[in-house]
């Protein structure tokens, strides 16, 4: 099978200054998954380059095995809900729809006016009156209903409360399974991924700093904790107090030195780690 | 695509086809009317040869409303690229609704298309319609105007013929660039009013006089090119010449105007007062003791004739009224090739930058 997003040394600069650099990804189609970094990080960025809202200024980038938003049909199969779920406030609710219908072939009219009955949106009233939770449902719907191979969203829930944040990430699950679609989604907050997200990205000071598979991410992480001494593996991140250390190591084989007590990590854990990778290198070298 | 245009267009688009409409219709039924008295005052004036007068009453009468809807039509360009042009991008851009509509199944080269070209033949059909009005309308009017507010004058020129649908496809098309470079709706109107405005004034002064080369003539002075004289003093006699107006080409546009003397050479000096407006004065050395031109001889009359004995004689270069027309289809040329050129570049830059 393809992969939904295949990038090479991918890079894109704002001015003098680079938003996203070597970045080098491939995931593999059917999967949810998560980007994560901090603001600032990249996100965004990457985004718009696989949804072919930005050109990159360096590298390559394909997605669904085409150069993304060159062509009606490459902009067909891939959808995409903008930050801040962006509607034309002037128009109503079944404008937007009608809006859809007109602009995609693969529209999906029956599926859309299902979700937005669901959903309780009144098909007459303005997209500016709705509340933040409503119009980013309805964004999703645009996305959705447009009947793409894969969708991204960029920072979906970042608005809402966490209810309605929960109501759009469920049926942001439900319409994946249904539709047997990728999604791509980004967030800065892991506990909204962590529900719904089989693979994760890591990304922070512009970079890749972790890319796989959920489970397999976490069986090959371990938190040691013990007398203060550098393990034999990987060492992604560390904290010391004057009693003990602890460390975020990265190993596929299982540990088995008595000197360490060895835990899980919780995505949110190791995502966490791999943010903070960085100053502890730096603290290391010191 | 065009539903969508069409969608977002219909609001204003609607106004201004609702008040053009109401501006052609109030033309339309007293345009026959103003033709008819103009015919019936050429009519009554042709035998005794008073049309000089009946034009100054005709025109007089009307003046204000000629200078009005003359006014409209040059703004309206402006308006086209100000409400229609600059916001057509920045709206998206502000709002966020580029991101919206840029990845539905339709390349943003041809979202750009659709919209350019919808509403910028909406902008052409707009100006076209009511320049075109205006120019019937007026057809009488401009037959007697005065020198200054003739069809082939800066400020008339602008707002007849096919002119002002070149200009309202300029403007939009400016109006759509700059709010691309700019990005924000206010900056982006108050630029593309600037620059517009700009360009419209350099068209008149600079470039158009050049369209064509014009004409250098030498003319006697007379009624026509000279507004009277002031009272013979000290050994010479103060002529006012017209600036505006050459004997035997009615409604040419006159570039300059100057007085020479018998040798061909330009005479600068006269008394600084000032005259009528639209005429220079300037002092030509002649007997005012005796002959024509003394204080006794001048209620005669022979004056003027005694100074275009002497070989003094206006000397003007103009672009004659018959190239009305030529004017008008190199300018709109002109326009429209500055639209296109600025048509390329905004697709140019949405491709290249606005991503």
């Amino acid at each position: 099978m393809t992969a939904v997003l295949a990038a090479q040394a991918l890079g894109r600069k704002y001015g003098k200054r680079w938003a996203l650099r070597e970045c080098t990804i491939d995931i593999p189609a059917g999967h949810v998954v998560g980007l994560v970094g901090p603001n600032g990080a990249g996100k965004t960025t990457l985004l718009k380059l696989a949804a072919g809202q930005l050109e990159p200024t360096a590298g390559g980038i394909t997605v669904l095995g085409g150069r993304p938003g060159t062509t009606p049909a490459q902009l067909a199969r891939v959808g995409f809900v903008a930050q801040d779920t962006p509607v034309y406030a002037g128009l109503t609710v079944a404008e937007h729809l009608r809006l859809g219908a007109r602009l995609n072939p693969r529209w999906d009219a029956a599926m859309a006016r299902e979700r937005i009955a669901r959903l309780g949106l009144v098909p007459a009233q303005r997209a500016g009156k709705l509340s933040g939770g409503q119009r980013a449902q309805l964004a999703l719907t645009l996305g959705l209903a447009k009947r793409p191979d894969l969708l991204i969203l960029d920072e979906p829930v970042a608005s809402l409360d966490p209810l309605a944040r929960r109501e759009f990430l469920q049926g942001l699950t439900e319409a994946a399974v249904a539709h047997q679609l990728s999604v791509l989604l980004s967030s800065h907050l892991v506990s909204d991924l962590e529900r719904i997200c089989d693979y994760v990205i890591v990304l922070a000071d512009s970079r890749v700093q972790l890319a796989g598979e959920v489970d397999r991410l976490l069986a090959a992480h371990h938190r040691l904790t013990g007398p203060r001494r550098d393990p034999d593996q990987h060492v992604i991140s560390a904290s010391h107090t004057e009693r003990q250390s602890t460390y975020v190591v990265r190993s596929d084989a299982p540990i088995h030195d008595p000197a360490w007590t060895v835990s899980r990590l919780s995505l949110e854990d190791l995502v966490l780690a791999y943010m903070d990778n960085r100053r502890t290198v730096l603290e290391v070298q010191r | 695509m065009i539903w969508l245009t069409w969608r977002q267009f219909r609001g204003s688009a609607t106004m201004v086809a609702a008040v053009l409409g109401v501006l052609a219709a109030a033309l339309a039924l007293t345009g026959p009317s103003l033709a008819s008295d103009y015919a019936a005052g050429i009519a009554d004036c042709t035998p005794d040869d008073t049309c000089l007068d009946f034009f100054d009453r005709f025109f007089g009468e009307y003046d204000l409303l000629f200078l009005a809807l003359t006014l409209v039509v040059l703004m309206l360009p402006a308006l086209v690229g100000l409400f229609w042009g600059a916001p057509l991008i920045t709206r998206e851009l502000e709002a966020g609704t580029h991101l919206l509509v840029w990845n539905q199944s339709v390349t943003r080269g041809r979202w750009l298309a659709v919209k350019l070209g919808l509403t910028g033949l909406a902008a052409m059909a707009a100006a076209g319609v009511c320049g075109l009005a205006v120019t019937w309308w007026s057809g009488p009017l401009d037959r007697s105007a005065v020198p200054e507010m003739a069809q082939m004058a800066p400020v008339v020129f602008g707002a007849r013929g096919i002119a002002p649908m070149g200009y309202a496809a300029f403007a939009f098309v400016l109006g759509v660039t700059v709010g691309m470079l700019v990005r924000r709706t206010l900056p982006a109107m108050a630029l593309t009013l600037v620059v517009f405005a700009a360009i419209q004034l350099a068209m008149p002064l600079l470039v158009r006089p050049h369209l064509m080369p014009p004409v250098t003539g030498t003319f006697e002075l007379g009624g026509e090119n000279m507004d009277g004289l002031d009272a013979p003093s000290g050994g010479s006699v103060q002529i006012f010449l017209r600036t505006s107006a050459v004997p035997g080409h009615a409604g040419a546009w006159v570039l300059s105007s100057k007085l020479v003397d018998p040798s061909g050479r330009t005479i600068s000096s006269g008394y600084g007062g000032a005259g009528p407006s639209s005429t220079i004065v300037r002092a030509v050395p002649v007997s005012t003791t005796s002959g024509p031109c003394s204080p006794q001889g001048l209620p005669a009359g022979g004056c003027t004739a005694e100074i275009n004995r002497l070989g003094y004689r206006q000397q003007a270069t103009y672009q004659p009224l018959e190239r009305f027309w030529p004017f008008q289809w190199i300018e709109t040329g002109i326009y429209a090739l500055l639209t296109l050129g600025l048509t390329w570049f905004s697709f140019w830059w949405l491709r290249r930058r606005l991503s």
